[in-house]
């Protein structure tokens, strides 16, 4: 097949709207593996997701121990104190042994390889969220029409998580 | 497999075009791989894919984070040395499998 016919996929569009770290590294590595293939990314963080792009809580995100199925431990042991940070602390340390960086670097690689970062005005606004709280290497601050408007353009795929 | 002349050299490849002899390649022939990912080769470019051939012979699995904390270039300067994906493009001149890592 011709890439005519293939089509292939030039820009993705992410839209974060989590903040527990599972929803957080899927996002990233997607953005971060489009830009090693090649492909344009952007992540706009909305809602819950402004909270990996601002500076005094990208560090304390947490792996969700109550209210996911794939924890396998009953949900009231997942609600004990202490748990959600005992599993976020493994998960760190398996995604140190496959190089896969804390938050803070990640977002320092996706800024070097390229990707851009936006913060939704919105969800800013609703959680009295400003521009200084954020981290420095933030593209912007952007409405939904302006994140549309950006993802012009054949071969672009916009994805929420 | 395939096989294909580069720069003179019968070199083989895979379907994608990685060597799959790191034994076959020299200079020359990266050069042409360079050409077709239209790179032209500079002393940086040399000097990262000195690196991935070393990482690869003591068998080190590659990532973007390694290539950025090697001292010889960081993230930034290594997507503009090789902007069409990095670690694919880099890999591919340096005659070392393609990297199956997603970071």
């Amino acid at each position: 097949m011709s890439n005519a016919e293939n089509k292939p996929v030039k820009k993705m569009m992410l839209i974060l709207s989590k903040a527990t770290l599972e929803n957080v590294y899927a996002c990233f590595i997607l953005a971060n593996g489009a830009r090693m293939e090649g492909i344009e990314s952007e992540i706009f963080f909305t809602f819950f997701g402004l909270e990996a792009i601002q500076k005094e809580k990208l560090k304390h995100l947490h792996v969700a121990t109550v209210g996911n199925p794939a924890m396998h431990m009953p949900t009231l042991l997942g609600g004990l104190p202490g748990m959600e940070a005992l599993a976020t602390k493994m998960m760190k340390s398996e995604m140190e042994k496959l190089d896969i960086p804390p938050v803070d670097e990640f977002l320092e690689m996706l800024t070097a390889s390229g990707s851009k970062l936006w913060g939704c005005k919105l969800a800013m606004d609703m959680f009295k969220v400003k521009e200084s709280d954020l981290i420095d290497d933030i593209d912007g601050v952007l409405t939904v029409g302006d994140f549309y408007e950006r993802a012009q353009g054949d071969g672009t795929h916009l994805l929420f998580i | 497999m395939n096989e294909k002349t580069l720069a003179g050299f019968c070199i083989r490849c895979n379907d994608q075009g990685y060597l799959t002899d790191l034994a076959q390649w020299n200079k020359e022939v990266a050069v042409e791989i360079a050409k077709e990912e239209g790179i032209d080769m500079t002393n940086k470019h040399w000097e990262v894919i000195d690196y991935l051939q070393d990482q690869c012979r003591k068998e080190v699995a590659i990532t973007i984070r390694k290539v950025g904390k090697s001292g010889i270039v960081n993230i930034k300067e290594f997507y503009q040395l090789f902007p069409k994906g990095p670690l694919k493009t880099a890999s591919k001149i340096a005659g070392i499998p393609k990297p199956v890592s997603c970071i």
